[in-house]
């Protein structure tokens, strides 16, 4: 047995560490099959260091055409499984091709890397930073390792950051004011406004502030769209009556946002959008759609 | 959000579902809570809170569920205060339960926590009230809403900045707690109102009832308001009274409108009330016209006189603020806006506002007067007042200055008084009139001038005679001889020291119960005769003081007039007291040596005896009568006086009854002997021993014809009555009475007693102690000596 199981395990142990991987900042990522794992944390232009480790299985050797360490940014839609996209390739040649005997490490270095888009686990799509390993060998096939790591980036405040205002309403029937106080928020940041009631003649049940995520994967006729409600917040319980001001504040913080991505890689986008829902006694909803940006604001070190 | 009729037992079974859900959430909640896990102990909490998002119960039953949650939430807090269980600063957990996706449990926590957060000083509590009250508009359901603003009111109640607290410093002052707390009010105020406008007008009534349940969630607020310390007169007048009032006028709500106002009127000081007195006025007379006013104001108006009878130092305050004239406008306006206002309405108006003036202003009885022409007035629109309750609050109205002034006579000025009780109905007019007249037994006023009497009687005048119209009505007897008692007793109160104004006084009474008629003239003839009688003596006794031409008040001249008064009772008829009148009458003539007049009463006296007097039993009564006062009446000249001791012994001798005939004759005897100091007395002893002689003689023909008709001769106690006359006419010296005539008596008696023994009559006769007795005096007086003792030395038992 113990025969069979070393004949089909690889011939040695692959390890990838950061240099700095005990103070770097770990976030969890889901994996595919559900878990939650921790990865390192990266922004971009951060030189990504660390080094390779590669050790024989007790009384083995290893023999090679050459090892190397890629750095890859990939885009993985869904539907088209299998399918990479890499946006970002670099490639660094460790070691010329021969034998490997005993553990061996091998340092290396991305330097200020260029990673202009953050990793994102979407619907349909998914767009991840990987470090990857190769072992090539020519007959028993290369032995390849992952180090996945995630990539965030900042932005500054928005310069310009109108309040969203608009009346709107069925005549005769209903006609409300409604107000956020920004049109962007940062993903720690607070919904604040109000819902003004001008007209009210029908009777309504509650009143709910959804945030609405729009993925839209493909382009042209392949166009993928998928919505999905992150967060469903009530803001309003009962009928009110004409005059009434009702108060918004709903924070962001617990819901599982990230950014708008705009057309990344000319693969995908990502919106986000405020939906005002009212509901009335026999459950007709009644809403008004506003999109609104999301950015990462840096967060204050503490 | 629409009960679909659901009957009590399915609303007991939503509540039982609703317990249990807040039970089994709280249980979870409580495992969190020791274990100090935040995260649980938020998720179950608001998985508890929700069941409060309930829309199936009525008001009472949510309000079970309500204090469930209530009771834990206190534990919550409790966890909440302590950051050593939880690890967060508490701002921090102020975000945190806002993350909560409900409205209703993340409006419940965020109170909790915000209370909690006040506690901890790390901000200005007025900025928590402000964002907790603000925050709480998101629940717009009347009955939740109402529940979860009172449970902000309930945790934030020691919280507010107000003077003296914790809670108060440079960015907090009483104008934030004031503030918060009108706030509050104010949405809970709308969302109360708004409860009648949901639903289908079928389910209104018990929206209605519901509502009511609800108030003192709403009155709340104003309690706390009134609570409040620091807000002085000038924060109550500027801010928080136009605030509140402005709330209650513009809810158009009949129900809120009422409650509310009456909740005003309890919570804040009288004095506070005093100094606004317009602006809440002014809002009476804007709320809906449903609304009772009456009662709100009369609240308000009791509550003022309660203040000013407090204490007489804030008298000046009342002045100075013309409180009268400002109930007095706004009352007037009230009555005339509200049409509709039942008349009895009207009446407790003017009722309170009496009793405002009355303790307020005692000294003013011109706006006591206003206040009664105003009722006239409005009294005077209506037809016939029929209504009960109006005509005792009418009642009341008439009532209170006599309780007040606790003096007819203060009333009597009171020129729209009578036009008041015009209004009554005739038992309403008598119940009041009796009250007038107890009002003035009971403290002794005396009505002197003949003015006042003229207004008094007509004032009572619904006792005094039949009004129009009913004199079929069925009285009952004892009423009727009370009020006519009290009436008579009235009489008696009519006094005056000066003759002249009396006389007139006498006059204007006769004036008003001659109009009487014959049941009740019997009642008041003898008062005003009395009355007149009394003036007699007055005026003898201080005779000749009286002069001048045209001086009514002459004892002949009264006289004249009792004479026709009293003629009018034997017509009634009632003679025998018309002849009791006339003795008394009689006697006060001779009082004042008018012989003719006495003459004549006596004259008056005799006819109606031999005239009207049939009944045998009232001519004894009425025989010892004419005898007792003809006994003392001494103006007689020899030849009057014979004639009518002649008279008097002649109707003594003829009476039905023997023994009568023989009471009566030896009565007469004392006609003769007039023992008095006086030595131009009469003392004619032969004639008066012939009366006992005679007396004696019926005495014997009555033994006599007791025997003959029953077998025995009867008591011999007209003997030792006779016996006695002997003994005091001898005593008193009478020469025609010697010894030997009373023990001859005396022996008579004994053989009397003995035959009547004999005959086997054991009865023990009831003549035997008395007669026991007078032989004791006689021994005893012999034993004392003396003149007298000597004198009955003579008589030998």
């Amino acid at each position: 047995m113990n025969y069979l199981r070393g004949a089909f395990k690889p011939a040695c142990n692959i390890s990838i560490t950061f240099t700095d991987g005990k103070n770097r900042k770990q976030v969890p990522v889901k994996k595919d099959n559900g878990q939650m794992v921790m990865n390192p944390l990266f922004q971009s232009q951060e030189t990504i260091a660390g080094k390779v480790c590669i050790e024989p299985y007790q009384g083995k050797k290893v023999e090679h055409n050459g090892v190397k360490v890629e750095l890859l940014g990939q885009i993985e839609m869904y539907f088209d499984r299998g399918n990479f996209y890499d946006f970002t390739s670099l490639v660094r040649e460790l070691d010329v091709p021969g034998e490997i005997y005993e553990k061996k490490t091998y340092p290396f270095e991305f330097s200020t890397v260029e990673m202009p888009y953050e990793t994102y686990n979407g619907v349909n799509v998914r767009l991840r930073y990987v470090l990857k390993v190769t072992v090539t060998r020519g007959y028993a096939g290369s032995i390849v390792e992952y180090q996945d790591f995630v990539v965030r980036n900042y932005s500054p405040l928005p310069p310009i950051n109108n309040s969203i205002k608009m009346e709107v309403g069925i005549e005769d029937c209903l006609h409300i004011e409604f107000e956020y106080n920004k049109s962007k928020y940062h993903l720690k940041d607070v919904i604040l406004g109000k819902v003004y009631f001008l007209l009210v003649r029908i009777k309504i049940k509650n009143m709910d502030l959804e945030i609405r995520r729009r993925e839209s994967t493909g382009a042209g006729a392949n166009t993928h769209v998928e919505t999905e409600t992150l967060a469903k917040f009530e803001l309003m319980d009962g009928a009110p009556v004409r005059g009434e001001s009702i108060p918004v504040r709903l924070f962001l913080t617990p819901y599982d946002l990230t950014p708008t991505h705009k057309n990344i890689n000319n693969k995908f986008s990502v919106k986000y959008y405020l939906n005002l829902v009212l509901v009335d006694e026999e459950d007709r909803r009644y809403f008004k759609q506003q999109e609104i940006t999301l950015y990462r604001l840096k967060e204050e070190t503490s | 959000m629409r009960r679909l009729g659901g009957g009590v037992e399915d609303e007991e079974k939503w509540l039982a579902e609703g317990i249990a859900g807040i039970q089994h959430n709280a249980f979870f909640m409580h495992r969190a809570l020791d274990a100090n896990n935040l995260r649980e102990v938020l998720k179950y909490s608001a998985l508890m809170l929700s069941e409060l998002r309930t829309s199936k119960l009525s008001p009472q039953r949510y309000y079970d569920l309500y204090m469930r949650a209530f009771d834990q939430l206190r534990q919550l807090e409790i966890f909440f205060k302590d950051e050593s269980r939880h690890g967060l600063p508490v701002v921090d957990l102020y975000e945190l339960v806002q993350h909560a996706g409900n409205i209703l449990p993340r409006m419940y926590l965020l109170c909790t926590v915000g209370s909690v957060y006040i506690k901890s000083k790390q901000a200005p509590s007025k900025d928590v009230l402000k964002d907790l009250v603000e925050m709480c508009r998101g629940v717009q359901h009347p009955i939740r809403g109402l529940f979860l603003r009172s449970y902000l009111a309930q945790v934030s109640r020691d919280k507010l900045p107000e003077i003296g607290s914790d809670y108060e410093g440079d960015a907090n002052t009483v104008m934030d707690a004031v503030e918060f707390v009108l706030q509050n009010f104010t949405e809970m105020n709308k969302l109360w109102v708004r409860i009648q406008h949901q639903g289908p007008g079928t389910v209104r009534e018990r929206q209605e009832k519901e509502r009511n349940e609800l108030r003192d969630l709403v009155g709340k607020n104003l309690h706390v308001l009134g609570q409040i310390e620091g807000v002085d007169l000038d924060m109550y007048k500027e801010t928080v009274l136009p605030r509140i009032l402005e709330q209650v006028v513009n809810g158009k709500d009949e129900l809120a409108q009422y409650y509310l106002m009456e909740c005003i009127i309890q919570v804040f000081p009288d004095e506070y009330h005093l100094q606004t007195l317009e602006t809440l006025l002014a809002a009476c007379t804007q709320l809906m016209p449903t609304v009772d006013t009456k009662i709100v104001l009369t609240q308000l108006m009791d509550r003022l006189s309660n203040y000013a009878a407090s204490s007489p130092d804030v008298l000046h305050e009342f002045l100075q603020v013309e409180a009268f004239a400002k109930l007095n406008n706004a009352i007037g306006k009230v009555i005339d806006t509200q049409l509709e206002m039942p008349i009895v309405g009207a009446m407790t108006l003017f009722v309170s506002l009496l009793t405002f003036a009355l303790r307020v202003h005692p000294d003013r009885l011109d706006y006591v007067d206003q206040v009664l022409g105003a009722c006239v007035v409005k009294l005077s629109s209506v037809p016939k007042l029929e209504d009960a309750r109006a005509m005792k609050q009418v009642v009341a109205l008439l009532s209170a200055p006599l309780e007040k002034y606790n003096d007819i006579v203060t009333a009597l000025t009171l020129s729209n008084y009578p036009r008041v009780m015009d209004h009554l109905d005739d038992g309403t007019n008598k119940v009041m009139a009796m009250l007038i007249i107890q009002s003035i037994m009971k403290n002794n006023s005396c009505i002197s001038t003949a003015d006042k009497v003229e207004v008094l009687f007509e004032l009572i005048k619904g006792l005094i005679k039949d009004l129009d119209g009913n004199a079929t009505e069925e009285l009952d007897e004892e009423d009727f001889q009370e009020e006519q008692n009290s009436v008579a007793r009235l009489i008696n109160m009519l006094d005056n020291e000066e003759p002249e104004e009396m006389i007139k006084i006498i006059y204007v009474v006769r004036k008003h119960i001659m109009t009487g008629g014959t049941r009740r003239l019997p009642f008041t003839i003898p008062p005003l005769v009395f009355s007149a009688l009394r003036l007699v003596r007055q005026l003898e006794s201080q005779s000749g003081d009286i002069t001048g031409e045209d001086v009514q008040a002459t004892p002949r001249r009264i006289f004249q007039i009792l004479n026709q008064t009293i003629e009018v009772l034997s017509s009634v008829p009632r003679p025998e007291l018309a002849l009791r009148l006339y003795l008394q009458c009689a006697e006060a003539a001779s009082d004042c040596d008018l012989e003719p007049v006495a003459y004549e009463f006596f004259t008056q006296a005799f006819i109606l005896y031999e005239e009207e007097i049939a009944d045998s039993k009232a001519q004894v009564t009425a025989i010892h009568l004419i005898v007792g006062t003809l006994q003392r009446i001494n103006v007689f000249g020899v030849e009057n006086r014979d004639t009518l001791t002649h008279k008097a012994t002649g109707y003594s001798a003829r009476l039905l009854k023997k023994p009568d005939q023989c009471r009566a004759v030896y009565a007469c005897s004392h006609l003769f002997w007039v023992d008095d100091d006086d030595l131009d007395g009469i003392k004619d002893g032969e004639r008066a021993l012939l009366c006992l002689r005679r007396a004696l003689r019926i005495a014997n023909a009555a033994q006599q014809m007791a025997n003959a008709t029953r077998g025995s001769s009867g008591p011999v106690t007209l003997f030792v009555e006779i016996l006695n006359k002997y003994i005091y006419f001898y005593e008193k010296g009478n020469p025609h009475i010697t010894p030997s005539d009373i023990q001859s008596l005396i022996e008579l008696i004994n053989t009397e007693m003995q035959s009547d023994n004999n005959n086997g009559n054991t009865r023990r006769t009831h003549s035997d102690p008395f007669f026991t007795s007078t032989l004791r005096y006689i021994r005893f007086q012999k034993q004392k000596g003396g003149l007298i003792g000597d004198k009955y030395d003579l008589i030998k038992l």
